[in-house]
């Protein structure tokens, strides 16, 4: 359990940014893993299990976030993050997406 | 952004009388229209987007709150009201709380960053409990106001 948090680069990829669904989707695979998981906007941290957390980083369409995270099963939680963001949230393109 | 830059003052209801989810938001989309933010035409095609978003996943983001929103062509810059609930509405909210305290949206379809954005404010204000109490426990709408203005000025969350 005295593994350095792992950290990974994600960019917020889908046009409409990280509004309350890729949010709510974030918070829905955070809360399925065991490790903490922290998504960084330059200094600000937001707690991954934390819906109003993810809210407060206002992450629009380009922006770069660092992912950490930190616990047994981090390597697992990466991959699924990692996957969240790699895919638009899986947003389809439009006005309807919101 | 701060709220007063979208929320309507005009249109914040301080004692929403209805008692369901399509009722409030509909409530709330009129006091928008009674503000002057929107066209009387343009409303139930609002109160539908709004409905139809909800089929995504509840607005009721937990704490007694809901933030039911959409985007809309008719609208030129981002309008939002805030209303609150004695007694409650029943919004499916994730943990099932009857929700209190609305922060209804209506923005530009061209405009995604300003919605991002006023869900940071709100995101941000919310998290402070005394905030999120003192709106539920007020009884007037200058009594909304102030408390927006308050957070507006940084006395609430940092």
């Amino acid at each position: 359990m005295s593994n350095q948090p792992l950290r990974r680069k994600v960019v917020v990829s889908n046009p409409q940014g990280l509004h309350m669904r890729p949010a709510r989707l974030l918070v829905e695979q955070a809360a399925l893993f065991q490790a903490k998981i922290t998504l960084w906007k330059d200094e600000e941290p937001a707690d991954c299990e934390s819906f109003l957390s993810l809210m407060t980083l206002g992450a629009e369409c380009g922006t770069e976030l660092c992912l950490t995270v930190e616990g047994s099963d981090a390597e697992q939680a990466v991959e699924a993050i990692v996957k969240l963001f790699d895919n638009g949230f899986y947003e389809p393109e439009g006005a309807e997406s919101e | 952004m701060k709220f007063s830059d979208f929320i309507s003052v005009p249109a914040i209801r301080s004692e929403l009388t209805s008692d369901d989810k399509e009722a409030v938001i509909s409530e709330l989309v009129q006091s928008l229209l009674d503000a002057g933010e929107i066209n009387a035409e343009e409303k139930d095609d609002i109160v539908a987007a709004i409905m139809k978003r909800e089929e995504l996943g509840s607005t009721g983001i937990g704490r007694g709150v809901a933030v039911p929103h959409t985007k809309h062509p008719s609208v030129n810059k981002l309008v939002g009201t805030v209303g609150v609930s004695g007694d409650g509405v029943d919004f499916e909210s994730l943990d099932g709380e009857r929700v209190q305290l609305f922060f209804l949206l209506v923005s530009p379809p061209e405009r995604p960053g300003d919605h991002l954005r006023a869900l940071e404010n709100i995101s941000r204000q919310l998290r402070d409990d005394a905030f999120c109490r003192f709106l539920k426990q007020s009884k007037t709408t200058d009594d909304i106001k102030q408390l927006l203005d308050e957070a507006d000025n940084n006395q609430f969350a940092s």
